[in-house]
C-alpha cells in the first residue's frame, strides 16, 4: 500500500511502509549507505508528515519482513497483546506521540500498554519525536529487574563494571575490578568481554570473577560476554554462570550471522534458570544490540537501521532479560557518523527499548574513526541519565584497551550521580557502606578503602 | 599500590580523582592519546614511498593500486567502495599477471595508515624468513584506501593461490598503530569473512613481528595442505580472531 502527503496541491507518495519509515528517519550514515535514506531534507520532512497519518493498526497489517520468511516477525506477531493494545488502537502515529507526551499518560499506563506495542510502532513514533520528547516519554517508563540485586528503581543509575584486558590476564582483570568497586561501580553486572572466545579461557574467567565476587560477598552478578554456545558449554561443565550474554539483531538473518536463533536463546535461558543462582529474582539474560548490525551483516532486508534495532528488542523482550544495552557508537561512522548521530541514536534506542518494556542501558561510546569526542559522550550520558537510563558502562579511564573504543568511565558515573543525585541499586549501596567504600548517602569515603579490600584479593593480585 | 597494579594491565587505573572528577593530568593525557588516534585515522598513506622501501629491501617489483574510494571520508562512509579496485588498478594488475603467483601480499592503509608504515616491512621480513625458500613467488601490492576484501580481487587478478592482507586496524586510544593480518586461500571476489583467518594487534607492544610471522607461516602451510582458510582452518593457539568483530559487526 502506498502512503502519501499533500502540501500546497503537490502530492508526495511513498511506495510502502518500509520505504516510508526509512525516508522519515532522521539523517544517519547507515541508511544512506544502504541506499534507503531520504534524498533530501524536504523528502524527509514530507515522509514524517505522511508517517504521522498512519494508523497504528496498520503496523499489524503490513509487515516489513514477511511472516513466513523471518522468525523475528513471527515472534512480534504471535506475541502481540491485543488487550494491552486496545487503549491506543484508534491512534495514528502522530496522535500516539501526543498521547505519550500527555501528562495524563503515567507510569502505570505505560507499563500496561507495553505488551501491545510492536517494535515498528515504537520506531515509527520515535522518528517524529525530538530529543526532548524521547527523554520525557522515556522518563514515564519504569522497568525493574532482579537477579542478586534490584535494578531500574526510580532515582537510581547502575553501572556495568567492564574490566577488559587485551590478553584476558586474570591479574589485570582483577585489578580493574578492584578499582571499579572502589569507585562504587558494578551494581548492574561485572561483565568482561573476553579477548579469546575459547571455552577454556571463558571458564577460567567465569571462575575467577565468581570467586572474587564471593570473597567480598558483593550483591551483584558476574558475566563473561562470550558467545551463547560457549556459555552453554561452560554451564554443562559446571562453571558458575550468573547471566547468559548474547549480541542480537532485529532480523532472523542478522541473528543467523551472530550464530543464534530464538530456539538457541530459549535453551540457554532455560539452562541458566535451572542453576537458580539469583537470590532476589530470575532475570538471567544480558543482551547487547546496536544500530547498523543488520546492515553490516547484509541482513537488513531493506529496513532502516533504527527500525531493525527496535525489532531486536522484541527478541530480547521475549526472554525477560536483566539487562539490555545499545552499544550505540561502537559500530563505526559508516552507520552513525558523528556525535550528533550517536546522541540521537542513543536516545532513540533508550526510548524504544523502554517503551517496549525493556531494562535499557546504554554503552555511551565512540570509536576513533567517528567524528566524536568526550564532549559528545558527556552530552549523551547527561541526557540519558535525565531520561532514566537503567545503567551505563564503567571502563577504567573510559579507554577500553581490548575492544579499542571509548566508553564511559568510573569517574563519569560519579559525575552523573553528583549532577543528578542518582543512587546505586539498594543492595549494592548497602554493601558499599558495610565495607567502608561509601557513606550512607553513597558518597565515596576516600582513601583507606583499598587497604581494606586489597588483602582479600591477594589470590589474584599477589 | 596502584603503581603495582598498573603493571598487570594497560587499562587506565589509578588515575585518582578530584571529588568525582578526573585530575587535570589524566584528562590531558587522554586528550593527547585521542589526538594521536584521530591523526592516525586521517594520516595520508604514502603508498609510493612504501613501495620504494619494499623494492630497495628486496621484494622485487611492487605495484601500487587504489580502491574506488576517492578520499578518506568516502573511504570511511562507503566500505563497499574500499572493497573494489578502480579501473586503472584493475588494468595494471591484469597486465602484470604473468604466470600467476603463489602468494599475493597486499599492504593497505585501512583505518590507520600509521600501522602499515611502521610495521609492514619488518613483519614481511620476518615472514619471508619464516617461510624459507619460496620467497621468489611472492608478489607485493600496496593499496590505497583498501578494506580487507580488496585483497580478494587483487589475488584473483594476479592468479594467486592465496592472499595475505596487512592492514591498519581500528586505532585504539592506547594503540594507534596496530596492524591486522588476514589470510585468504584461493582469493576471489565474494569470499566471506568466515573464509579468512585473522591475526590481530601486530605491533611491538602487542603481538611481536616474529610471533606474528611464525603464526602466519603456520596458517599458510595449513591452508596449502587443506586447500582452504577460515573457520575450517582453526588456529590451535588461543586468542584467534578479533573480539570487536564478534561483538556487533565487522569493521574491516
Amino acid at each position: 500500500m502506498a502512503y502519501s502527503v499533500t502540501i500546497g496541491g503537490c502530492t508526495r507518495s511513498f511506495g510502502d511502509l518500509k520505504i516510508l519509515l526509512a525516508k522519515a528517519t532522521p539523517a544517519r550514515s547507515g541508511d544512506a549507505l544502504a541506499g534507503i535514506a531520504a534524498e533530501n531534507e524536504e523528502e524527509r520532512a514530507l515522509a514524517k508528515m505522511a508517517l504521522a497519518e498512519v494508523p497504528l493498526v496498520r503496523f499489524l497489517e503490513e509487515l516489513l519482513i514477511p511472516y513466513e520468511q523471518d522468525e523475528v516477525t513471527r515472534l512480534i506477531v504471535d506475541t502481540h497483546d491485543a488487550q494491552a493494545f486496545a487503549a491506543i488502537r484508534g491512534l495514528t502515529v502522530g496522535e500516539f506521540r501526543e498521547w505519550l507526551l500527555d501528562p495524563a499518560t503515567d507510569i502505570e499506563t505505560m507499563t500496561r500498554i507495553a505488551p501491545g506495542i510492536t517494535p515498528e510502532m515504537a520506531a515509527a513514533v520515535s522518528k517524529l519525536m525530538r530529543n526532548q520528547d524521547l527523554i520525557l516519554a522515556a522518563q514515564k517508563c519504569r522497568v525493574v529487574t532482579r537477579f542478586r540485586n534490584t535494578l531500574g528503581l526510580p532515582g537510581r543509575l547502575s553501572v556495568r563494571l567492564q574490566p577488559n584486558h587485551p590478553t584476558d590476564d586474570v591479574r589485570g582483570i582483577a585489578a580493574s575490578m578492584l578499582e571499579g568497586l572502589l569507585y562504587g561501580c558494578g551494581d548492574a553486572v561485572i561483565g568482561v568481554n573476553p579477548a579469546s572466545d575459547s571455552l577454556q579461557a571463558v571458564t577460567r574467567l567465569l571462575e575467577m570473577m565468581n570467586a572474587f565476587r564471593e570473597r567480598y560477598d558483593v550483591p551483584t552478578q558476574t558475566c563473561v560476554l562470550a558467545h551463547v554456545t560457549n556459555t552453554l558449554r561452560a554451564m554443562e561443565r559446571g562453571a558458575p554462570v550468573d547471566l547468559v550474554f548474547q549480541s542480537i539483531g532485529g532480523t532472523e538473518k542478522t541473528n543467523r550471522s551472530f550464530g543464534v536463533s530464538r530456539k538457541l536463546l530459549e535453551e540457554a535461558r532455560a539452562a541458566a534458570l535451572e542453576l537458580k543462582r539469583g537470590t532476589v529474582g530470575d532475570n538471567v539474560m544480558y543482551f547487547e544490540t546496536g544500530q547498523g548490525s543488520a546492515l553490516s551483516a547484509g541482513a537488513h532486508e531493506g529496513v532502516d537501521q533504527q527500525t531493525c534495532e527496535a525489532r531486536a528488542y522484541a527478541v530480547a523482550r521475549h526472554l525477560k532479560p536483566l539487562l539490555v544495552n545499545s552499544v550505540v557508537g561502537f559500530i563505526g561512522p559508516e552507520y552513525l557518523l558523528d556525535g550528533k548521530q550517536i546522541i540521537r541514536a542513543g536516545l532513540e534506542d533508550h526510548f524504544c527499548g523502554k517503551l517496549l518494556g525493556l531494562p535499557m542501558g546504554c554503552d555511551v561510546c565512540y570509536t576513533n574513526h567517528a567524528e566524536a569526542d568526550q564532549d559528545d559522550m558527556d552530552t549523551l550520558l547527561t541526557l540519558l541519565a535525565v531520561a532514566g537510563v537503567n545503567f551505563v558502562m564503567g571502563v577504567p579511564g573510559a579507554d577500553d584497551v581490548m575492544l579499542n573504543y571509548q566508553s564511559t568511565s568510573f569517574h563519569d558515573a560519579l559525575y552523573a550521580r553528583s549532577a543528578l543525585g542518582l543512587r546505586r541499586a539498594p543492595e549494592f549501596e548497602a554493601w558499599l557502606e558495610r565495607v567502608g567504600i561509601a557513606d550512607s548517602r553513597g558518597d565515596l569515603l576516600g582513601t583507606g578503602a583499598e587497604r581494606k579490600l586489597l588483602p582479600g584479593a591477594s589470590e589474584w593480585l599477589g | 599500590m596502584w603503581a603495582r597494579l598498573r603493571e598487570f594491565t594497560p587499562a587506565r587505573i589509578g588515575l585518582g580523582r578530584v571529588g568525582g572528577s578526573l585530575p587535570t593530568r589524566g584528562l590531558l593525557d587522554f586528550e593527547l592519546a585521542h589526538a594521536r588516534a584521530r591523526d592516525a585515522v586521517r594520516a595520508r598513506f604514502d603508498a609510493a614511498a612504501l613501495a620504494y622501501e619494499l623494492r630497495v629491501t628486496g621484494f622485487g617489483e611492487v605495484l601500487v593500486v587504489s580502491s574506488q574510494a576517492r578520499d578518506r571520508m568516502e573511504y570511511l562512509l562507503r566500505p563497499d567502495l574500499g572493497r573494489a579496485l578502480d579501473a586503472e588498478s584493475r588494468e595494471k594488475l591484469k597486465e602484470s599477471r604473468g604466470d600467476g603467483c603463489e602468494l599475493a601480499v597486499v599492504i593497505a592503509d585501512g583505518l590507520s595508515a600509521v600501522a602499515p608504515k611502521r610495521h609492514a616491512v619488518p613483519l614481511l621480513r620476518e615472514f619471508l624468513t619464516a617461510l624459507g625458500s619460496n620467497r621468489d613467488k611472492v608478489t607485493v601490492v600496496v593499496a590505497n584506501r583498501g578494506r580487507v576484501a580488496l585483497g580478494d580481487e587483487i589475488g584473483e587478478l594476479l592468479g594467486a593461490e592465496a592472499v595475505v592482507v596487512l592492514i591498519g586496524e581500528r586505532p585504539g586510544l592506547s594503540s594507534p598503530d596496530s596492524l591486522g593480518v588476514y589470510l585468504t586461500w584461493a582469493p576471489r571476489v565474494g569470499r566471506t569473512d568466515a573464509e579468512r583467518n585473522c591475526i590481530s594487534n601486530v605491533r611491538p607492544e602487542g603481538l611481536r613481528y616474529a610471533a606474528a610471522a611464525l603464526r602466519l607461516a603456520y596458517l599458510l602451510g595449513e591452508a596449502r595442505r587443506l586447500k582452504l582458510s577460515g573457520v575450517g582452518l582453526k588456529d590451535d593457539s588461543e586468542g584467534e580472531g578479533k573480539a570487536s568483530e564478534r561483538r556487533l559487526a565487522k569493521d574491516d
